[in-house]
């Protein structure tokens, strides 16, 4: 296949030229997945912290089901958000259908399950560890909740970013929510749809490795980030 | 802390511009079909259309059944598909205000050179539909009721073969776009119908051609239509109905006559006015 080799030129013909369309493309797709994940972290790591302390019947149930929709499809959630936010729907008024509040929406609701699973067990795992210590200092449930998510924060790191790769990579919800139009929602993963069906598959594949160099440039980050964080934590 | 500070700055700096990138300059949304998009044509006139009116068009480019549906939910300001008789259907059951006859280009038959079916070089539709059905060599339906997938059904019915019944084997739904079908038919050295501007424009042809052409039964038509704003008063009229003047005007089928691919005109226009 001469179509890997192609692909590795346009990557590098893109990348060089910094070429405006691919510019405005990445920068969406990171406005869009970044601003989910925030959101997301926002709703689904108080939602782990509590699950991993509290004691209620019907717990079980509720981490399988929580651990279930870390599968959601993504095309089922586009087609939610999609007839919550059509103008025959419900949020239709709000006339957010073809936008990135619309892609952000769907993709926090595709990341909070997986924030909230993964940062369950990162906390609950924590707690065996601190649960004696805090309980001797008197310390309630949602104290004990604030001292764990602070407290694994760094660990917590891992969960963000599994979501940040769900966000990111995922077609099937912004497609339809965000209708990927040219200049307004067209994101990396809609843009390398369109190419693959205009038969344009190198540089379809072109558009996939700077993806993929995006995601490594995103963890590498924040590997930094805490490693210096966590230098300066310790000094 | 002050990192979390900083973190939470630039979380607002992010989602800032988003707050107002709904609420922009003058737009219209179009829903319109995968072949005006893939061919390229968009790109072609719409920058005319907004440096002479100052109005934004913003494409969702679906099958045409999709394109009508979404449509009828209000969730778009202009109509731009190929299907008349859903189309029609479609002003008749109040959801659209008129429809107008835009362009015309063609269906064609497409498949290897090898040409196992042997129907290469035939001008017949139907024909050759039957003569493909009775060697059992593959053929790859769009299958996703957009308007080249109605077109195809209705050549089926006209060859007198139940094609469905095939599916699984011979007779390939796909559920896709025109260009992930045509990818698909590469793919699986099946033949398939494609229109002509979808077809020239795409690049992944392989050892495939044009094998059947030129019958007037493959005229394909398209037509654009205004949402009513009878029915959905947010639909922006004004900004909608000069779109659809400018596309009906000389100027607006200049443009669409001058869209070229190697010297290929890819659309013909035809407003009747």
């Amino acid at each position: 296949m001469q179509d890997f080799g192609a692909a590795f030129g346009e990557a590098f013909r893109l990348l060089v030229s910094l070429d405006p369309d691919l510019v405005e493309i990445v920068a969406l797709s990171l406005r869009v997945s970044l601003g989910a994940v925030l959101a997301a972290a926002a709703i689904g790591l108080p939602i782990g912290a509590a699950l991993a302390v509290a004691r209620f019947p019907g717990r079980g149930v509720a981490l399988v089901a929580l651990n279930s929709l870390m599968g959601l499809p993504p095309v089922v959630v586009g087609l939610l958000v999609y007839l919550a936010l059509s103008r025959a729907g419900p949020l239709g008024p709000l006339g957010l259908l073809y936008t990135p509040a619309a892609m952000m929406i769907a993709q926090m609701i595709l990341v909070v399950p997986i924030i909230a699973a993964v940062s369950r067990q990162t906390i609950e795992d924590m707690k065996e560890e601190y649960e004696e210590q805090l309980r001797v200092l008197g310390v309630g449930p949602s104290g004990m909740v604030a001292t764990l998510l602070w407290d694994a924060r760094f660990s917590l790191l891992t969960a963000l970013l599994a979501g940040f790769g769900r966000a990111i990579a995922e077609v099937g919800a912004v497609i339809i929510v965000g209708g990927n139009i040219n200049h307004v929602t067209r994101v990396m993963t809609t843009a390398i749809a369109l190419e693959t069906s205009k038969g344009d598959l190198a540089l379809a594949l072109g558009l996939g490795l700077i993806l993929l160099g995006l995601a490594i440039t995103v963890n590498a980050a924040v590997m930094l980030l805490r490693r210096t964080a966590g230098h300066a934590a310790f000094a | 802390m002050r990192r979390l500070g900083l973190l939470l700055v630039a979380a607002a700096a992010l989602l800032a511009p988003l707050a107002g990138a709904g609420a922009a300059e003058k737009f219209i949304t179009v829903q319109s079909t995968t072949s005006t998009q893939n061919s390229g044509l968009f790109d072609h006139i719409l920058p005319v259309f907004t440096g002479k009116t100052g109005i934004e068009v913003r494409v969702v480019a679906v099958g045409t059944g999709q394109a009508i549906k979404n449509a009828a939910n209000g969730d778009g300001d202009v109509l731009f598909v190929h299907a008349k008789p859903a189309e029609e259907k479609f002003v008749a059951s109040g959801g659209g205000v008129e429809r107008f006859d835009v362009m015309y280009n063609d269906f064609v038959f497409v498949g290897p050179k090898a040409d196992p079916a042997r129907i290469a070089g035939g001008k017949d539709a139907v024909k050759a539909l039957q003569t493909l059905a009775a060697s059992g060599a593959p053929f790859a339906s769009r299958g996703d009721d957009s308007g080249t997938h109605k077109k195809e059904k209705a050549l089926w019915k006209a060859a007198g073969i139940d094609q469905g019944k095939a599916s699984g084997g011979w007779y390939r739904e796909t559920g896709s776009g025109m260009g992930a079908t045509l990818n698909a038919a590469v793919g699986m050295g099946a033949y398939t119908m494609s229109d002509r501007a979808t077809w020239i424009s795409f690049k992944n042809k392989g050892d495939y051609a044009v094998v059947v052409e030129g019958d007037p039964i493959l005229f394909n038509q398209y037509g654009v239509i205004l949402v009513n704003p009878k029915k959905h008063p947010h639909v922006k009229a004004a900004e909608g109905q000069a779109f659809i003047d400018w596309l009906l005007s000389a100027e607006g089928q200049q443009a669409i006559a001058a869209y070229k691919i190697n010297g290929q005109q890819l659309f013909y226009p035809n407003a009747k006015k």
